[in-house]
Parts: structure tokens; sequence; C-alpha cells
């Protein structure tokens, strides 16, 4: 076991943090956490900073364009970038976290080179088309349908809670290519393909969130023509691709955020004493608690980390154990924000407020708490699968 | 960083279970229970076998292995539910005589109760021998003492003046500091016993023609389980290898002290992992989880008195607190 780095480790360091504390003044302001376009904007010109310094894709393979860095190289990223308060991925996250490792590890050589260079450099952003009405933590009863002519699918559907669908060019996208039926079980005949945002046919309506932004949409599809050659996998062995995606989406996509929560947790312990919050003995002990709770979830995913450095780079299922726990905490950090705050725990223009609205999602998008359970508790602990 | 054990670590933990498999197996567990008193060739026996001089110096006779390995066979202690004072007589190895090679039983005084008084050949800490008085222990395995009540040593935590609340007396010295992670390693090992436990019932016992284990009220418990058991893993050895590379930065023989924060953090969700799986543990198995004769129970009541040990839950957020 060691947790120290090396020299080279420390040489990394020191450069990145070099190079943020140059970067970051010359980002232009945050735009309004409701304009979408807005967020857009400025998520992909951050990304091609990041591109330019060299520091795009950094946990990427080489041979996918990205910097083929260690998994403790990439540690060191998200801690210091976040240390360094630069923007988080935001509109970049399906690309850069979970659509583009896919193509990485399961793409041919042409979709590769078509569809990761972009991402790096902030040109295109992606969405996830998985979920539909009818087909959310029961994913794989999803019934848009993909028909075969010629060397196109004709695809005919809807998806639901789409992220950024307002704002992307790509959509990594599940679709039924086989019927079920008595000998076609419901996680056999789905395909994973890639689909142009702008092609004809796609309808996208935004929702709106609790939060009142517009951060994901529905999506109707209406006979949308999509190159055979943009599937990727076979035909019909989408379940599996989708579980690769799955295991980045849930392993190492929300690390970067615990250091996020470690900084908020800072600045609600210095509100709190200099607003006299401190001296209540329940809430400084529960704000303790939080604190040894995110010190531990950055340890858990150093040990998620190499592990998976073991395994060959796919998050394994402690994903799973890190996303339920990570989540809880994240809301009972916000819940303790609300009582630091007072009365201005109702006041919409303190971004606390936005934060604790948003974390109100996070035991339900990328699998829901009972679904992750289920996870644990049959991939993990072997118990039998049952009602 | 590469934070998987090592294959000499792996190698040291599984020979001290299959020790404790051979020679503290359930049948001795309960015998112990019965018995209630401490088996001195046993306590020999750990001894020679290195758990009391794992981090004594080779030059003075002992094992010369660092804290993160002391975590780990601890925790294999803590798994097998193992009796007596063992961690005062670890930290007491090179500076008690005897207690390097379990010659000796040494206990300690860090609050207002002392395990294994009765039966100890010193103590560290205060000078009990006046007002102590044995009370009627929670746990079978752990007779009690109690005492004044006061800590014995360490400064207040600095809370912002004016503040009105209950001063905290922590024991944050060295000893104190590794006495908590390695109690903690004791809890881990528990909770991660309980986990198993659960998991073995729920998938032979059958109701409603199925096995417990396929409905979703007893698998949730047994994942909560899981979670808590490797989130306290994941602190507990991280506080243990941070004070070995802080140790070997200040490159100073017996410099290893765990961090006070991390060794709270360490120690409080230890605790609650012990306590909690425990408790879940007992839910899982029913009507028998109730009775003396299920081990779930000795694990609960041992969890609660080192829950009680060295940094409680209130001093434990105290401290993380004082350091955001
Ligand atoms: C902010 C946000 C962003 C999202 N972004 C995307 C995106 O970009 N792309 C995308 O494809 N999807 C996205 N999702 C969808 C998300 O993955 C689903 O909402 C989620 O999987 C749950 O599905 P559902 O909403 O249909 O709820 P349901 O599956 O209907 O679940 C409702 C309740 O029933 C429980 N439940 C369901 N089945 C079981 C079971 N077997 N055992 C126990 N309890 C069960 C659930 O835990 C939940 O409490 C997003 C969701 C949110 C909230």
């Amino acid at each position: 076991m060691d947790l120290t780095s090396t020299a080279e480790e420390e040489v990394f360091r020191g450069q990145l943090k070099e190079w943020l504390a140059k970067a970051l003044p010359t980002l232009p302001p945050a735009p309004d956490p409701l304009d979408w376009p807005g967020r857009r904007a400025y998520d992909t010109a951050w990304q091609r900073m990041l591109y330019d310094a060299g520091y795009a894709g950094l946990h990427w393979p080489a041979d996918a364009g990205g910097r083929g860095a260690t998994p403790t190289q990439h540690l060191i990223f998200l801690e210091e970038t976040e240390r360094a308060g630069a923007p988080y991925v935001g509109a970049n996250f399906v690309g850069l976290l979970h659509a583009g490792p896919t193509v990485a590890a399961e793409g041919t050589a042409e979709q590769r080179a078509r569809w990761l260079p972009p991402v790096l450099r902030g040109d295109e952003i992606w969405c996830q088309g998985f979920s539909e009405p009818d087909a959310g933590s029961d994913l794989a009863s999803l019934r848009t349908r993909a028909v075969r002519d010629g060397d196109h699918y004709v695809v005919s559907g809807s998806k639901i809670w789409t992220s950024h669908a307002e704002v992307a060019d790509w959509c990594e996208l599940l679709v039924r290519t086989e019927p079920v039926s008595e000998s076609v079980p419901k996680h056999r005949g789905i395909t994973w393909l890639a689909m142009r945002m702008d092609a004809p046919g796609v309808t996208v309506r935004p929702l709106r969130t609790l939060a009142g932004s517009t951060e994901f949409a529905e999506m109707f599809l209406d006979e949308v023509r999509i190159p055979v050659t943009d599937r990727v996998g076979e035909e019909n062995d989408g379940w599996r691709v989708t579980m690769v995606t799955l295991s980045f989406e849930r392993g190492t996509a929300f690390v970067g955020e615990v250091v996020a929560c470690r900084r908020a947790l800072g600045e609600l312990a210095r509100a709190a004493r200099e607003n006299g919050r401190w001296s209540d003995t329940v809430l400084r002990r529960r704000l303790g608690r939080i604190g040894a709770e995110f010190a531990a979830l950055w340890r858990l995913t150093q040990w998620n980390v190499s592990e998976a450095q073991r395994s060959g780079g796919v998050p394994g299922t402690g994903g799973s154990v890190f996303k339920l726990r990570y989540s809880h905490a994240r809301q009972e950090l916000y819940e303790v924000a609300a009582e630091v705050l007072g009365p201005d725990a109702l006041d919409l223009s303190h971004p606390w407020n936005q934060d604790r609205l948003s974390s109100l999602s996070y035991t339900i998008a990328a699998g829901t708490s009972q679904i992750q359970q289920n996870i644990v508790a049959e991939r993990i602990l072997g118990l039998p699968k049952g009602r | 960083m590469d934070f998987r054990l090592t294959d000499d670590q792996l190698a040291l933990r599984n020979g001290f279970r299959e020790l404790l498999a051979g020679r503290f197996d359930r049948e001795a567990l309960r015998a112990a229970v019965d018995r209630g008193t401490l088996d001195r060739a046993l306590w020999r026996e750990l001894g020679d076998a290195g758990l009391f001089s794992l981090r004594l110096p080779e030059a003075r006779g002992g094992v010369g292995l660092g804290l993160p390995e002391a975590v780990l066979v601890f925790e294999e202690a803590g798994r097998a539910l193992l009796p007596g004072p063992l961690v005062a007589t670890h930290l007491a190895a090179g500076a008690v005589p005897g207690a390097d090679t379990g010659e000796a039983v040494v206990t300690a005084s860090d609050g207002a109760l002392v395990e294994w008084l009765a039966e100890a050949d010193d103590v560290l800490g205060q000078d009990l021998a006046q007002d102590a008085r044995p009370i009627r222990s929670v746990d079978p395995l752990t007779p009690l003492h109690r005492v004044g009540g006061e800590r014995t040593a360490g400064p207040d935590v600095v809370l912002p003046p004016g503040t009105n609340v209950v001063t905290l007396t922590l024991p944050p010295d060295a000893t104190a500091l590794t006495a908590a992670l390695l109690t903690a390693a004791l809890q881990l090992g528990s909770a991660a016993r309980t986990t198993e436990l659960a998991v073995q019932h729920a998938r032979q016992r059958e109701q409603f023609g199925q096995p417990i284990g396929a409905f979703q009220a007893v698998k949730h418990l047994c994942a909560q389980m899981l979670v808590r058991t490797e989130i306290a893993r994941a602190a507990v050895y991280a506080a243990a290898v941070t004070a070995e590379a802080a140790a070997d930065e200040a490159d100073v023989t017996g410099a290893c002290v765990p961090d006070a924060y991390e060794a709270a953090g360490a120690k409080l969700l230890a605790d609650d992992a012990a306590v909690r799986n425990a408790r879940d543990c007992l839910q899982v198995h029913g009507g028998m989880g109730f009775t003396w004769e299920a081990d779930v129970h000795l694990h609960l009541k041992r969890a609660w008195v080192r829950a009680g040990q060295w940094i409680t839950a209130a001093e434990a957020e105290e401290l993380v607190a004082s350091r955001l």
C-alpha cells in the first residue's frame, strides 16, 4: 500500500498548478447556470484550453488521442483543477467521461479517428440517449426501434431525461434491433449507435428541472437514418457495450466531484464560524461526520483507481459502492448547508441553494440507489436474483 | 500511488487468518465465552506469532513491520472476535517487559472504563488501584472496571471563544492515536465478518419458497453493510499508510504516528460500520439472531465496547470539524 507521489507525479502536479495559475484568469466570466447555450460555449472553450495545453483526455489511451496518463496522474489532475477553482467538465461530461472512453474501448479505428479528436478539442459534445419513458431502471426494456434499410438503420421512438440534448452534436443511442420474443430475451437485440443530433427526424423538447434549468430534454425520433458504420460493437451486442459505458459512468465519472464537495465543506465551515452557527454542537458534529465521509470517499477513490489499474482500466463494480455512499453524502452536505444558511436557505440567489436542488438528482441519475444496492448485493455479494 | 495490498501484506494477512482459524475457531470462541477468563496460553501463542511485537524493531527482538501491517493483523483479530486487551499489550511491547512475547497482559486506561483490569499485569495510563470497581460488562468477553472517568492526557480541542459547548478532552498523543487506529482495525474486521455472516445466512435460509437473499429488503440491508465496511476500510488503511509515509519522511524511528484527523475519521467510520453491521446482521438472522447461540450479539457487544474506547464518535466528529 502506497499513497505517496513519485517524483514524476510531483513534477506533473507542479507544472499543472503553474499552468492553471496562468490559464484561469484568462477565462471569460462564468455564464448563468440556467443558460445552456452559454454553458456549452464556456465549457467547450475550457476544453479547448486544456487541449492546447496538452491536458485533454489525460486518462484516455494514447492511441485514442489521449495522454495515456496513469490513473494517479488523472487523480492529481482532478484534485488540482478542482482546488484551483477551474470549471468542471459540464457539457463535455458524456463525451469525455463515458461515450469517448466507450468508443476508445469498443470502436473501430475509423470511429476513433472520427469521434474522439473533436471531443478532446471541445468541438463536439455528446449526450446519452439511454432512458425512455417506459425504460428507466429497467433499461433493457427499451423500445426505440431500428430497422435495417441497406447501409442505414431507420430509427423511431423516443428518449427522455437526455442531459444537454439541447446543445449536443452527437448522441450515444441505444436502440432495439431485434424485437423481444421467446427466443430473444430483452437484453439481447439491443444495439449501440452514434446519432447526429441534427439528423432529420430528431426533435428535442427541453424539460424544466425542479432547479429551474433545462439541463435535460425529451427526444422524439421519427425515421431517423443512421449509417450502419456509426454502430459501435456488433448488432444486438449493445447491452455488453452499454455495461462498459455504465462502468465508466459509475466508476470514474464522479471522482472529481468528491474534491468539489470537500471544498464546499470547507466553505461551509468558514461560513458557520462567521455567522455564529458553529457554536451549535449538533451542527458542528454533523459537519465533522461529513468531513470524515468525504475524506474516506477520496480514499475509496484511490483504492478503486488502484484496482482498476490492475484490471486494465475498466472500473469494476467498486464504482457502485462509491456511487451509493457519495450520492447520499452529497445530499447530506447540502442539507447541512441549509442549516448553516438559516433563513438564507430559501434565497435562490445563493449558489448553495441551487446546488442543494441539483443534489436531489444524485440518488436517481446514473442508476438509482435502489438499483445500485441490487448490483452490490447480486454482483459483489453473490446474493440470488429475485423479486 | 498504488493503494492495493502488496503480496507480502496479503501473505501476512492470510497467515494470521489461518492461525486464528486453527487456534481460535468458533468452538474456542464459545468456550471462551463460557469460561470468561483470558487464555494465557493463547496469549503467549499470539506473542510467538508476533502480534504484540509486530512493530518493534528487529534489533529489539521484534518483527520490525509497520502500522499498515499491524492494521491488517488487527483486522483479522477483529474478524475472529479474539478477546483480551490486544491493543494495549501491542502498544506496551518494548516498554513493559514480557508484553512483546505475550508473557504479560497489559491493559490501558483512557476513560471511565478499563478492560481486563483484574487479569492485567500492567496498566498503561494512570494508577487505578484505588477507585476501580468491576461492573457487569455488556460484553461477556470483555470484563470492565469503572474508574474516575477523566481522560488521562492531552489538551482540549480548541473551539472559538464564547462558544457554549462541553469541552472535550481528547487524547491526541501518539499512543492514543495509534490505539484508536488499531481499535478501528478491530472494528473493521468485525464489520466485514458480520457482512459475511449475513450474506451466508441470506443465501441458505428459505422463506416463501426462495432464499431470503432474493428479497430486496434483505439484499439492500446486505449491500449497505458492504458499503459501510468498504468506506471504513479505505479510511483505516489510508490512516495507517499516510502515518507510515510521514514517518519515513521524518526518518525518525518510532515517529510513525497517525494524523489525528485521519485516525479520528477512521475510528468514526469503523465504529459506525461495526455497530450498524452487527445490528443488520442480527436482523437478517431473524429470531435466531436474537439468541445467545448466534455469534452476532458477541460482535455487537464488542463493537459497543470498542466504540467507547480511545476516540468516541462525539470526539471524532469534533476533531474532524476542528480541522475544517
Ligand atoms: C438529472 C438527471 C439526468 C439524467 N440524464 C440522463 C441522460 O443523460 N441520459 C439518459 O439516458 N438518462 C438520464 N437520466 C435518467 C436516469 O438514468 C433515470 O432517471 C434512472 O435510471 C431512473 O429511471 P426512471 O426515472 O425511469 O425511474 P424508475 O425506474 O421508474 O424508478 C422509480 C423508482 O422506483 C425504484 N425502482 C425501480 N425499479 C426498481 C427495482 N428493481 N428495485 C427497487 N426499486 C426500483 C427506483 O429506485 C425509483 O425510486 C437522468 C436522470 C436525471 C435525474
